[in-house]
């Protein structure tokens, strides 16, 4: 109970100061830890200006609040973690999570790093969106304090870094330099934090592996007022930032993507594991912490419990 | 940017590879006179990749209907049939009444009994009996790898495949590998003499390794490792069958041979509870071909190392690199890219077994993959008998086994053919004193 204090003091703290600093969680029990970035509140145009960009097109204000998020995407390693539930004789008892009620991914039958490699530093791929959600509620039941995944909103704000053009570095460098994709990756994600961060301290924003978001994805969603689009259905679910089998133009900061049932087409379960998927190696998650902590509890809306 | 604005597939090479690809949902209306006939199915092995197969075949043919299930356990058969009557009860395809749901060991007789075509997909030591039963009552059979844990299995299986081509029944082998898109590509390369003639190889299954389902106080010894099967030779076979088959077939198919002898070591370092069982947790065997080609094989169960399911080959002019992500790789001996392979996307090799099989019967073509089968699950055994004995193991004497680890006709009053020893481990193979022939 007093570790549970201290960390509500700590959320308390930060709330009143409004200014989210870095900061590095540890998993207790083991030697990981996931380096937080601090991005403070602000405002942008969200999407973009060229109107062939259909579904990401017209840009709109929108605004968002502070909040830290990974500076690099979720690894192997961390995730392991989560499969192996090891560690959860470590966690932080709470109150109104038990970590022992947070459902676990099941043991892949398959390889799903798909000849790519699936440890280490290298970015955890082929999870699907609940399994993503998951690790995130099993890290709060494990640690304390909230995590969860980005809504598109704060995964574009981010990315973009007060930037306006399509990438973060518009006219001074070069998108080698930033990211794994098609002309550089050798048809492969590599470890994590390899290249030059954003100007607010992000890995592999760009490529690598893409990103899950908390959004239903609305091909029109742009052209009406509705920034955040809960899911409620498994399919189709918004990722962001393109991956290593993408070229340049599939890159940047408003190119978005739909979740499709083919990302499991090779999945010979019946059902099919809600867990993985088979043919979507290429995308993977980071995770935030809103500065504006809700309640910790077992139903919290954001980690998402449909497959 | 769209879902399928990427392919990853060069569609032109592919077409170029001279493949030809099935699919045939649009051509179902072309089929003669044996469309006339519903075909009922029968479901042997409700676990989850068997609700899968049956989930494959009722889509891959329109008049079909599933009319019995059976499985050892309740609780397994009405999870399975719950998920399957939720999808298909609209259909007309999902027919299984009360009556036909069969639980114990001996329900698969009269699941059979009820169908034309038969899902053999418990685990695979009861392989042999179900299909043997299967073709003697003239069933066309999808039975899952491996196709038996031990010689007289293979045995078995080896005699009703003949029967099955006799009485011109359909049998596809769950080796999906062979119905896979960059697979199939990549070896018409092969045969084109892209990189000349294949010496040597390498295949892979090294990964964390799979489920345990922990024993529970109300089970039985028998219904505990019937339920954590994985874990007992009699069931499973040991990974090396199990798992690794897949790439130890690929290599039987791309040489197009069978090997005459294995040898190489292996052991438990990582999984040793006991829960685990039996099997070993690593082996590494090599394969010698008549042709004088070598295959290294390497499978591994141990979680925080190198993963890798993929196979190699050398040949004398170039090799050849194929992996589970569904791409395939062709270079020269300088290391130069001369081919490459990808999945169509959304390309199933699962579906297509089903799709083939289905075809095959309505149009009454040839299709039998039981011998094939067998003998790679026999290649697998023969690995496995050789890091169990740390001996030599030949083709022609592993053939010769009579040692049965699957008892016949088993009833829940059977003995385990295994026990745990007083602290409640298993025995474990040693190499130098286990005996394997």
């Amino acid at each position: 109970m007093k570790i549970t204090t201290l960390m509500m003091v700590m959320i308390l703290w930060v709330s009143l100061d409004q200014e989210p600093k870095a900061y590095t969680q540890r998993l207790p029990g083991s030697e990981l830890e996931i380096e937080m970035v601090a991005i403070p509140s602000g405002s942008f145009q969200m999407g973009s200006k060229n109107p062939e960009d259909k579904d990401a097109y017209p840009q709109r204000k929108v605004s968002v609040d502070g909040f830290w998020m990974s500076s690099k995407e979720v690894t192997w390693e961390l995730y392991r973690e989560f499969l192996k539930r090891e560690l959860d004789i470590n966690a932080i008892k709470h109150e109104n999570i038990q970590i022992d009620a947070v459902t676990g991914a099941t043991i892949p039958y398959v390889d799903m790093g798909l000849g790519m490699g699936s440890e280490g530093s290298l970015p955890v791929a082929n999870v699907t969106v609940l399994g993503a959600s998951q690790f995130c509620k099993w890290l709060t039941a494990l640690t304390g304090v909230y995590y969860r995944l980005p809504t598109e909103a704060e995964w574009e704000y981010a990315a973009r870094a007060g930037s306006a053009g399509p990438y973060f570095f518009e006219d001074d460098g070069n998108l080698e330099e930033y990211a794994w994709f098609d002309e550089n990756s050798g048809e492969s994600y590599h470890e994590v934090g390899q290249k030059k961060p954003n100007p607010w301290g992000l890995y592999d924003m760009y490529g690598n592996v893409a990103e899950w978001t908390l959004d239903q994805y609305v091909e029109d969603a742009y052209q009406k007022e509705q920034v955040f689009h809960p899911i409620t259905k498994p399919y189709p679910t918004v990722v962001r930032g393109g991956s290593y089998k993408d070229t340049a133009k599939e890159l940047g900061s408003t190119v978005r993507m739909g979740s499709d049932l083919v990302w499991k087409v090779r999945d010979p379960q019946f059902p099919q594991s809600k867990w993985w998927n088979t043919d979507a190696a290429f995308v993977g998650f980071r995770i935030v912490r809103p500065v504006e902590t809700p309640e910790i509890k077992e139903d919290n809306t954001f980690w998402i419990a449909i497959d | 940017m769209k879902n399928t604005r990427r392919d990853f597939v060069k569609r032109s090479t592919m077409a170029s590879a001279g493949l030809v690809l099935t699919p045939s949902l649009e051509s179902k209306g072309m089929f003669n006179i044996f469309n006339e006939k519903k075909l009922k199915v029968a479901l042997v092995g409700c676990g989850g990749r068997g609700s899968g197969a049956a989930n494959q075949a009722l889509q891959a043919d329109e008049n079909i209907e599933l009319v019995a299930m059976a499985d050892a356990f309740e609780d397994r058969l009405t999870e399975s049939y719950n998920n399957l009557y939720e999808k298909y009860k609209d259909t007309g395809k999902f027919s299984v009444q009360e009556k036909n749901k069969f639980v114990g060991f001996d329900g698969y007789k009269k699941a059979i009994d009820l169908a034309d075509v038969v899902i053999l997909a418990t685990p695979p030591g009861f392989r042999p009996a179900h299909f043997a039963y299967a073709i003697e009552n003239g069933k066309h059979v999808f039975m899952e790898k491996p196709v038996a844990t031990d010689v007289p299995g293979i045995q078995k299986v080896l005699k009703y495949a003949r029967e099955a081509k006799d009485k011109n029944l359909k049998v596809v082998v769950g080796l999906q590998r062979r119905y896979q898109e960059n697979y199939l590509a990549a070896l018409e390369e092969i045969k084109k003499g892209a990189v000349g003639k294949l010496v040597g190889g390498q295949v892979y299954w090294n990964s964390a390794g799979v489920w345990v389902r922990p024993r529970k106080p109300e089970y039985t010894e028998l219904e505990y490792q019937m339920r954590n099967w994985y874990y007992f030779n009699w069931l499973c076979g040991d990974h090396i069958l199990e798992q690794h088959i897949h790439n130890i077939d690929v290599a039987n198919w791309f040489l197009d041979e069978f090997p005459v002898s294995a040898q190489g070591m292996g052991g438990r370092q990582v999984r040793t509870g006991k829960d685990h069982g039996e099997i070993f947790d690593h082996h590494f065997v090599e394969f010698t071909y008549p042709s004088g080609a070598v295959i290294s094989s390497q499978c591994r169960h141990q979680p925080g190392t190198y993963n890798r399911v993929a196979e190699q080959f050398q040949g004398t002019k170039g090799f050849v690199s194929t992996n589970d992500a569904a791409a395939a790789f062709l270079y020269d001996l300088e290391g130069n890219e001369i081919g490459r392979f990808e999945n169509t996307s959304g390309h199933n090799p699962y579906q297509e077994e089903h799709n083939r099989l289905f075809k095959a019967i309505r149009e009454n073509t040839e299709l039998n993959n039981a011998e094939y089968g067998a003998k790679s699950t026999l290649t697998a055994i023969m690995g496995r008998m050789a890091t169990y004995s740390g001996e030599v193991i030949k083709w022609e004497d592993a053939m010769q086994s009579t040692l049965q680890l699957v008892p016949d006709d088993m009833t829940w009053d059977t003995p385990p053919p295994v026990l745990p020893k007083a602290d409640g481990f298993y025995e474990i193979p040693t190499p130098g004193k286990t005996k394997v022939l």
